[in-house]
């Protein structure tokens, strides 16, 4: 059997293993969140690591929370019908808004702007219909009856929460890995390089960019659903807004874009340092992390673009291979 | 095998196709030539698609592709070449030409795809290695690699936009044996678009010659030589071949 699947499923044993030894409900609730945030944050990468960087996954995960809590709260539909729903709207949300992008080929800082709208109008709606959604206050699911919790997706305990975040964490890894893995990879990079060429080759360009948008809009909308019925309380800053999206990007980047780990590699950083922060400073820092972060994406978009990860990755591949004197007369050859 | 009828386009107030209508029959080399400027890419960038025509229409195999979207447009059995090679960088030799195979012939089978990228690198002459980087490949590896690309798709119809102009003298020739061959053992149409007249003289069995968006000669390579309008559209763009075609000329009328 190969070793790399020996050792993820020792690793993943481990982690199911963990909450069961070691019950400090603190960490295990930093753990949480952790696992939550990496997988907003894989769900950005999907997208991102093809140069269609949105600054509007907020918008998406912001209609994951709030469509779900509002349907729980005002119509009594159960999240787990909630949030397949909160999903499909974030699905629609992010068509309508990347197909005209995408048909009309707004590419890079004006993709970017588009997305970036999208936050502020989520935002807006949500502060806006505040009757509905508690406006800036921030809003919580009705408590479910005792004995109604799973049907309510509530649960009080860490080490329930810890096991669901884990499984949505994996499953974002296998997403992440099965785009990987698939021709909409050679696509997208194709796609990124020069839309023209990849069109010369036969590639749909409007519908696998909406492809990887799609996908990566839906994981977001669960992660804000997830993160809404785990924390039982959302505002607009939390789960929506520019603040949102800026800190998937940061996380991302950080934690390097073009590994499957690198998304949770930047949810650790950043979720450590807006808890030592909170820890450290109390109120007085309300607001720094953002600062922290804004500073520390120049210094790493400058100095390490790959991301902590993707850099010790490539430090540890570049040990010279033998095989890299064949190539290099194979491609001697065929310049000829 | 193509029938293009009336086509124009205009960009703005300045025409740079004006009412072009030709025809290629299945099987044969048809070489399309003008100094730069003429509207030969314009005429491409509308066969293939990225382009759409002001008017006109463009009938392939008996089906109107003008204005459909380019991607349909190579599903449908166009391949086509870039005047200036646009390899991905981020993929490997390999996986440029079997990401034409996979999405190019529309069939989305990976198998299909590599063998179609083996077949079509082999017929090219590049290494089948999966790993080879493109930025190991020179300027004639990259055409090579643009023509693999295009065969990769599964084309009946090539669109060669070839300018050798980056090539020696040898390396230009290998190209041209190149279209013979693929239109001699894989039965490929062609268009070739070129703006040098002498090595594309030798293969094509046809010629049709643009100047400012129109059309002023075709037919076969000896004749057009000796027409008066390509004479004087090439005679100062173009030394060599003009000259050569100028010497033809003379000799014809018995100077």
């Amino acid at each position: 059997m190969n070793p790399r699947y020996i050792a993820s499923a020792v690793g993943l044993a481990a982690l199911v293993a963990l909450p069961f030894v070691y019950r400090e409900p603190y960490h295990l609730h930093i753990l949480v969140l952790i696992l939550i945030w990496s997988f907003a944050y894989t769900a950005w990468s999907i997208m991102g690591r093809f140069g269609l960087v949105s600054l509007g996954h907020g918008g998406f995960m912001g209609v994951g929370a709030y469509v779900t809590a509002l349907l729980w709260n005002h119509l009594g539909v159960s999240p787990w019908i909630g949030i397949p729903i909160s999903m499909v709207a974030a699905g629609v949300l992010a068509l309508i808004v990347a197909y005209p992008c995408f048909r009309f080929r707004i590419t890079g800082h004006y993709f970017v702007l588009v997305t970036l709208a999208l936050s502020g109008i989520v935002l807006q709606v949500i502060t806006a219909t505040r009757d509905y959604t508690g406006g800036s206050l921030g809003y919580t699911p009705n408590r479910a009856p005792s004995g109604k919790g799973l049907m309510a997706l509530q649960f009080d305990d860490k080490i329930t929460w810890y096991l669901i975040a884990l499984g949505v964490w994996v499953l974002g890894l296998l997403i992440w890995r099965w785009v990987d893995r698939s021709m909409t990879r050679y696509a997208m990079e194709a796609i990124s390089e020069d839309e023209d060429a990849a069109a010369a080759a036969g590639v749909n360009v409007t519908a696998e960019k909406l492809k990887v948008t799609l996908i990566s809009a839906l994981m977001t909308a669960l992660a804000g659903a997830l993160y809404c019925q785990y924390q039982m309380f959302i505002s607009p800053d939390t789960v929506s807004g520019i603040a949102v999206s800026l800190q998937m990007v940061f996380a991302v980047i950080v934690g390097g874009l073009y590994v499957s780990f690198g998304p949770t590699v930047g949810a650790i950083i950043t979720i450590m340092l807006a808890e030592i922060l909170r820890i450290g400073f109390g109120t007085k820092a309300v607001g720094w992390d953002n600062l922290v972060y804004g500073v520390l994406l120049v210094v790493f978009i400058i100095f390490l673009p790959k991301g902590i990860l993707g850099s010790v990755l490539d430090r540890w591949k570049t040990q010279p291979k033998p095989t890299e004197r064949n190539e290099q007369e194979i491609l001697k050859a065929a310049r000829r | 095998m193509l029938t293009v009828d009336g086509l124009v386009k205009r960009f703005g107030g300045f025409t740079a196709v004006n009412n072009v209508s030709f025809q290629v029959e299945k099987g044969e080399i048809l070489g399309l030539i003008g100094p730069n400027g003429s509207g030969k890419s314009t005429i491409f960038n509308m066969l293939s698609g990225t382009l759409i025509p002001t008017a006109g229409s463009i009938l392939f195999d008996g089906t109107e592709i003008a204005g459909k979207a380019p991607h349909r447009i190579i599903n449908s059995g166009v391949g086509r070449t870039f005047q200036i090679p646009r390899p991905f960088h981020r993929l490997s030799i390999f996986e440029n030409v079997a990401l034409a195979g996979y999405y190019g012939q529309g069939s989305h089978s990976r198998a299909k795809a590599d063998e179609a990228a083996e077949r079509a690198l082999a017929m090219v002459g590049l290494p089948t290695d999966r790993h080879a980087s493109v930025d190991g490949l020179g300027a004639a590896g990259l055409k090579k690699l643009e023509l693999a690309k295009a065969l990769a798709t599964g084309p009946k119809l090539l669109l060669a936009d070839e300018s050798l102009g980056g090539l020696d003298e040898h390396e230009m020739d290998q190209a041209a044996d190149m279209l013979r061959k693929i239109r001699d053992e894989l039965g490929i149409t062609i268009i070739w678009v070129e703006h040098i007249m002498g090595v594309l003289m030798r293969v094509v069995d046809r010629v049709m010659v643009l100047d400012h968006g129109e059309k002023i000669s075709e037919g076969l390579p000896s004749a057009v030589a000796g027409d008066p309008r390509v004479i004087e559209v090439y005679l100062g763009t173009d030394a060599d071949s003009s000259q050569a075609a100028a010497g033809e000329a003379r000799r014809k009328a018995g100077v």
